[in-house]
């Protein structure tokens, strides 16, 4: 169940997707979640799908590895869906009892999942490939700019990066403790909520305490290698773009063109 | 009681790039009243398959029986299972949550559904079994020394009253003291409570002076499974997969090399002391 989450998780292939630059993974992402809440139309999505799905291709990344991100939020979908059936003012499709479903309904929800679902596949492609370092080192790149309105940008950057390592390392830790206790007889699946609620207290409890001991064990280990923060601070890999970056803005560029044009046609 | 592990595979991650076989054809049986050694260099599959054991892990290939019955089954109660195989996990203490120690010891037994008193009492059991004193039983888990803290958890599993007991590299990050506690304790569980018991480590001198047969694991796979004296004889094998004998074994066949007539079979530091001065005529 806990390995299920593939949010921030790296797949080490090789492919176009993974040596690009990422600040144009960055932006490119930007722009397919813009471009998402921006159709209204079944056409639209036709375009959002082709662009996702030559991504996929793209990324070598195993169609199912990608899909099983989507196990987590299924509650929302499900949740989603039903309240924007049911809910949505307009021309009746059926109705029973006090419930109306409307035909404006069932498209919102419909809109709705799609986005959801694409917002979610769009977002773990970039994480898929794009290691934590590589990632934080674009973001802090990209946002530079905000220096100057005293944003502290290294800052964030730094702890993303080391929130985005840690959580496999969570994630593993958490089994660990999982198997610890149910080791002990620990039943995490039966009894009703709030017994189930209360089943998760030996795995918080002890968890809670490790990644505080972990965050004492980094800050020490940073702080006896003189970590200061990010001013005069090099690169070891300086991010340079190249042909294949350039190409890849071409790409988005087209992209959102089609964007507008389908949305101002269709 | 008796656990076969009969021809055994597990695969991590399958079909992915993160495919990894940790455990590959992987046979042997333990009897009741056994005192076994697993050891096996880092990612070797010791962990992997001490958690086959009790369930928590389940075999892609081969099956595990317990008394006979197949524990992947369907219906099999492997809440009781876990009952009967208690597993010490590394780092144990880092499994600790109770406000309290006694508390904390409660939460095996509690989940096996005995009644109030009959959990108390093994609470009380286990705890002295470890040797954790009285007025330590309601002060936090989190202010006791790291050794005691090991044995609350080690106590916490004891008090499900396994049949079989797993220790899982018990002596990590101990000092010496608080190492031979702990391979006292394991002494003495297995002679006079009668617990069938495996530990999983490193050192082999923590093993030649206690256990009674190793099991030795080489790249997910059982290489050796013999009476610990006769797998100390094996020194360049073992060498070979990165792992050592004894340091006096060490010694002894060193010695021999250079010319004394001693005998390099012997495992125990009070076994070679007296070989040794046997040879020098005292």
């Amino acid at each position: 169940m806990i390995r299920d989450i593939t949010l921030g998780q790296y797949y080490p292939t090789d492919s176009v997707l993974h040596r690009l630059d990422p600040r144009v993974k960055l932006c490119g992402t930007l722009i397919y979640v813009i471009s998402l809440f921006l159709f209204q139309t079944f056409t639209g999505y036709i375009v959002a799908t082709v662009f996702l799905v030559s991504m996929i291709a793209l990324s070598h990344v195993p169609v199912k590895f990608i899909f099983r991100g989507l196990k987590a939020i299924l509650f929302i979908l499900v949740f989603t869906a039903v309240l924007n059936t049911f809910l949505t003012p307009g021309r009746e499709l059926v109705s029973f009892w006090k419930i109306t479903i409307t035909i404006e309904g069932v498209r919102l929800a419909a809109f709705m999942i799609l986005r959801l679902v694409y917002l979610i596949i769009g977002s773990s492609l970039m994480t898929l490939t794009t290691t934590p370092s590589n990632l934080t080192d674009g973001l802090e790149k990209s946002l530079g700019w905000l220096k100057v309105f005293r944003v502290p940008v290294h800052e964030i950057a730094m702890m993303m990066s080391i929130a985005l390592t840690f959580i496999p390392v969570l994630l593993e830790e958490t089994d660990r403790i999982i198997k610890a206790q149910q080791a002990r007889g620990a039943d995490f699946e039966s009894g009703n909520i709030i017994r189930r609620v209360k089943s998760l207290v030996p795995i918080l409890v002890p968890l809670f305490i490790s990644a505080f001991r972990r965050a004492n064990d980094l800050a020490i280990a940073m702080e006896s290698r003189c970590y200061h923060g990010g001013d005069g601070r090099t690169k070891m890999r300086p991010l340079a773009y190249g042909f294949r970056d350039i190409m890849a803005y071409v790409v988005l560029v087209l992209y959102l063109a089609v964007v507008i044009v389908v949305g101002i046609m269709f | 009681m008796s656990i076969i592990v009969n021809h055994v595979d597990h695969i991590y991650n399958p079909g992915t790039v993160f495919e990894k076989k940790a455990l590959n054809d992987v046979t042997f049986s333990v009897e009741n009243g056994e005192y076994i050694g697993l050891v096996g260099r880092t990612g070797s599959g010791k962990s992997t398959l001490v958690t086959h054991l009790n369930g928590l892990m389940k075999p892609t290939g081969g099956g595990i029986y317990y008394d006979g019955v197949d524990i992947s089954s369907d219906g099999y109660d492997i809440k009781a299972l876990r009952g009967k195989v208690g597993l010490v996990f590394q780092y144990p203490e880092h499994q600790l949550f109770e406000e309290d120690v006694f508390a904390d010891v409660c939460f095996g037994p509690k989940n096996l559904g005995l009644k109030e008193t009959e959990i108390e009492l093994r609470a009380y059991e286990a705890l002295k079994a470890v040797g954790i004193k009285d007025e330590q039983f309601y002060v936090s888990p989190f202010d006791l020394s790291g050794g005691e803290k090991r044995r609350v958890a080690i106590a916490g599993v004891l008090a499900m009253k396994p049949e079989v007991l797993v220790l899982d590299e018990p002596c990590a990050g101990l000092d010496p003291a608080g190492r031979e506690e702990i391979l006292a304790l394991a002494d003495h569980l297995h002679s006079s409570l009668n617990i069938t018991v495996i530990i999983v480590s490193h050192s082999m001198d923590d093993l030649a002076e206690h256990v009674e047969r190793i099991l030795v694991m080489n790249d997910g796979m059982l290489v050796m499974d013999a009476p610990t004296r006769v797998v100390f004889g094996h020194r360049a094998e073992l060498e070979a997969m990165g792992l050592a004998v004894p340091e006096v074994t060490a010694i002894l066949s060193d010695l021999k090399k250079a010319g004394l007539p001693v005998r390099d079979d012997l495992i125990t530091i009070e076994e070679a002391r007296s070989e040794i001065l046997r040879v020098f005529g005292k």
